[in-house]
């Protein structure tokens, strides 16, 4: 909208940075996601130790935040358009585009959230820990949606086929996701499986009497 | 102050990641699923023990103060 | 099950035993007791004051794992007082071991004295509420007896904290400790992970004892007639007597009170000396008769021939029957029994199993042996409870108990001739969630 009349100087480069950091954003974000999903159905990413997955699973997601922050702090600085700083966390709070900025919000809050417990995953039980992180799965929709609404570059061109294809992706990777909980066996029916798998390995039972 | 591994054998999932970070204390079994050294962690191993526990993606591993 | 006939003490010791179960075989009501006992619940006023008793007189756990009572009493005295919190107590009647009947004879026969020991344990830690807990699927209705016994008690005004009772579902894993705390507060019967421990924050966050039925008996008569009474039967180390489930090879199956440190060839009776026995029950130990005979009956002596009492389950395998059989039919239930929650045990089980079948079959493969003995080992210590450890010691001792009918087998031969199941085992069911609530 506004960017195609203006060329690029001191006043529009906080502008310019705010949504180049918020694009890259949206891309770290999908691939934390995408990373995630990696490390919970146990898959590796090729010629990398295990570990590997969950440590860019998790720094990925920091440099996210660094990069949101970024796209935040540049954002409110510009003066060409009037947002207060409370806008990044709390939703509606900006009189400029109050709904998509509030999507923003939502999508760091939850962001913000699934981080903190992470870093504090140690001191937290397991189940928490897990009900916030599955959190993670609407805050990246939300994201979506606020990138899409806030900028009207991510409906055209080469910018929009960027969105489509995050979008794409991860609803890939969810389906992948759920098809390995639909396979996942109850905990009290492993056994009898394993067992009839190890059972029918060798032939069946043989009794031999004298 | 000595400090144990514990591996909690129903979190586990057998994701290994602890034993590429601590081949000295962890190694896998059959099934990948790890056998963990439950001798205290040597000073010079503190680092690595500490790098297997918080890249264990269910919590599992732990290190116990004994 | 089969029948028991219930036997009285162990023939030609001379000891007051029976002291647990009536002499008369009759199952006690209040007034029996009260007159064998005395009517009132020898409390000592105070938590605590009874634990050095305990600890004189040396009790340990009859539920299998002989762990000293006192020290559990005195960790969950002390976990209540420093987290303030008030204790709970479980009595353990779960008896999931299907080879053993000795908790249920029990508080069939004499109900009262395991709920003077709840009454009594209750006290010694502080603890405001009690439960006993029992197997749902039992030959007696023991659940009924227990309310009856119950109602006799608060009409005869001896008992200080209510007790409720509840029930196990029937399986193997119900009786474990910590399942039994999981259970009842609402939870899947299956263990959990340790720490934290029961001790420390078991039922309802509150640190919690659990001892077995038979222990509480032997705690309340030790409340009784003291520490030194208590040490007149038994070992030095291993003060007592300890009620067995004895199954002889003609099928007859018994309940009866020994003292530890009792000659196991005098608790075997008649036997053919190239037999096995199988001592400690489905987590034990094969040991050939000619060695069991040389032993007594208590964990000491045990110990060097690499058995335990567990929880006093003694049984001869009949002459014409396969012991390797016996026991793949028994690992069978065993790895069907795992809660499945814990990789080693998960996938080591099941093998085992499938191995021990193969073995008990004609010509298995070599690799068999090689196979059970590794899984064996790296099943052990593995789980979040000692399921793997056990069976893995019931299936090394096959091993080595059985290796000749083992080199038989790779012959194609048997040496068994009769068929027919003797051991004990539940039917296979399908396993689903609700089997566990
Ligand atoms: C310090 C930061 C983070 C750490 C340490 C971390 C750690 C983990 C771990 C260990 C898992 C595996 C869970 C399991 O298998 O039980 C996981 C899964 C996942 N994470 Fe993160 N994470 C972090 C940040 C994030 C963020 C910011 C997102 C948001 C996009 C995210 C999204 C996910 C998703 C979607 C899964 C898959 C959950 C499932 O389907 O089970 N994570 N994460
Ligand atoms: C698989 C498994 C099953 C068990 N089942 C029983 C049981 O049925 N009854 C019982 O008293 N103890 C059972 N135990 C032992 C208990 O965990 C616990 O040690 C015992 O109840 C404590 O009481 P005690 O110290 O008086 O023996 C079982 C243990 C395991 C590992
Ligand atoms: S990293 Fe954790 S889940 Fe994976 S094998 Fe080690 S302890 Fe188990
Ligand atoms: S060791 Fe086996 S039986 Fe015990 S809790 Fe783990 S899976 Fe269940």
């Amino acid at each position: 909208m506004l960017a195609n009349v203006r060329g690029i100087d001191s006043t529009t480069a906080l502008w310019y940075a705010s949504r180049a950091t918020g694009v890259v954003a949206l891309l770290l974000l999908t691939a934390v996601l995408l990373l995630g999903i990696l490390v919970t159905r146990q898959g590796r990413l090729p010629g990398l130790p295990r570990f590997a997955v969950t440590g860019l699973h998790r720094n990925l997601s920091l440099l996210a935040v660094a990069f949101v922050a970024v796209h935040v702090l540049t954002a409110v600085t510009d003066g060409y358009v009037n947002i207060p700083l409370t806008a990044a966390v709390v939703p509606l709070a900006s009189p400029y585009e109050p709904l998509a900025l509030g999507l923003g919000a939502v999508s760091l809050d939850i962001t913000i959230a699934v981080i903190a417990t992470s870093l504090l995953r140690r001191h937290l039980s397991r189940r928490v820990w897990r009900a916030v992180h599955l959190l993670a799965y609407a805050s990246w929709p939300v994201a979506w949606l606020h990138s899409i609404t806030a900028s009207s570059d991510m409906r055209h061109g080469w910018m929009f086929a960027l969105a489509i294809g995050t979008a794409l992706a991860v609803v890939a990777a969810v389906i992948w996701r759920l098809a390995a909980a639909a396979r996942d066996v109850p905990r009290a029916e492993r056994v009898g499986l394993l067992m009839s798998a190890v059972h029918g390995a060798h032939g069946r039972e043989r009794t031999t009497r004298r | 102050m000595t400090e144990r591994l514990v591996v909690n054998p129903i979190e586990c999932d057998g994701h290994g990641a602890c034993a590429e970070l601590l081949p000295e204390m962890i190694t896998l079994d059959e099934w990948g699923y790890p056998i963990v050294d439950g001798r205290p962690v040597p000073p010079a191993l503190d680092r690595d023990a500490r790098a297997a526990v918080s890249a264990c993606p269910t919590l599992a591993l732990r290190l116990l103060r004994s | 099950m089969t029948t028991a006939m219930r036997g009285t003490s162990a023939e030609g010791t001379a000891t007051d035993l029976p002291r647990l179960l009536p002499a008369s075989q009759q199952p006690q009501e209040w007034h029996a007791h009260a007159a064998r006992y005395g009517g009132r619940v020898p409390f000592r006023g105070a938590p605590g004051r009874l634990i050095p008793d305990v600890r004189e007189a040396g009790l340990t756990g009859r539920g299998g794992a002989a762990f000293p009572v006192h020290r559990k009493l005195e960790a969950v005295l002390d976990a209540a007082t420093s987290r303030r919190k008030t204790a709970v107590v479980i009595g353990n009647g779960a008896e999931s071991e299907p080879a053993s009947d000795k908790d249920a004879t029990l508080l069939w026969l004499a109900p009262h004295l395991v709920l003077d020991g709840l009454q009594l344990a209750a006290e010694a830690v502080g603890a405001d509420q009690a439960i006993l807990y029992t197997h749902a699927d039992r030959r007696h209705d023991v659940g009924r007896r227990l309310e009856q016994a119950l109602t006799q008690r608060r009409q005869a005004g001896v008992e200080r904290v209510t007790v409720q009772l509840a029930q196990a579902p029937p399986r193997f894993l119900s009786g474990q400790e910590t399942a039994v705390v999981n259970h009842l507060g609402g939870g899947p019967s299956i263990p959990t992970f340790i720490p934290p421990r029961p001790s420390e924050r078991g039922f309802d966050g509150a640190p919690t004892l659990v001892q077995n039925a038979e222990t509480l008996a032997h705690l309340a008569l030790i409340a009784r007639h003291g520490p030194r009474w208590f040490r007149q039967v038994g070992t030095a180390a291993e003060p007592g007597s300890t009620l067995c489930t004895i199954r002889r090879a003609d099928g007859t199956a018994r309940v009866t009170e020994v003292p530890l440190g009792m000659p196991l060839r005098d608790l075997l009776g008649p036997v053919t000396l190239d037999g096995a026995v199988l001592i400690g029950g489905y987590h034990g130990t094969w040991l050939p008769v000619a060695q069991a005979v040389q032993l007594t009956l208590d964990n000491h002596a045990l110990q060097a021939a690499g058995a335990r009492v567990g929880a006093g389950i003694v049984i001869t395998l009949p002459p014409d029957s396969c012991g390797i059989a016996e026991t793949a039919r028994v690992v069978r239930y065993l790895a069907l029994e795992s809660a499945g929650q814990c990789g080693p045990c998960l996938n080591g089980l099941p093998r085992m199993a499938a191995a021990l079948a193969e073995l008990a079959g004609a010509r298995p493969r070599r690799q068999a042996r090689a196979d059970l003995e590794r899984w064996a080992g790296l099943v052990t210590g593995r789980g979040a409870c000692h399921h793997p450890d056990g069976t893995a010691r019931l299936v090394r001792s096959a091993l080595v108990t059985f290796a000749a009918e083992l080199d038989r087998h790779g012959r194609g031969r048997c040496s068994g001739t009769n068929p027919r199941p003797f051991l004990p085992v539940p039917r296979a069911q399908a396993r689903t969630e609700e089997d566990w609530t």
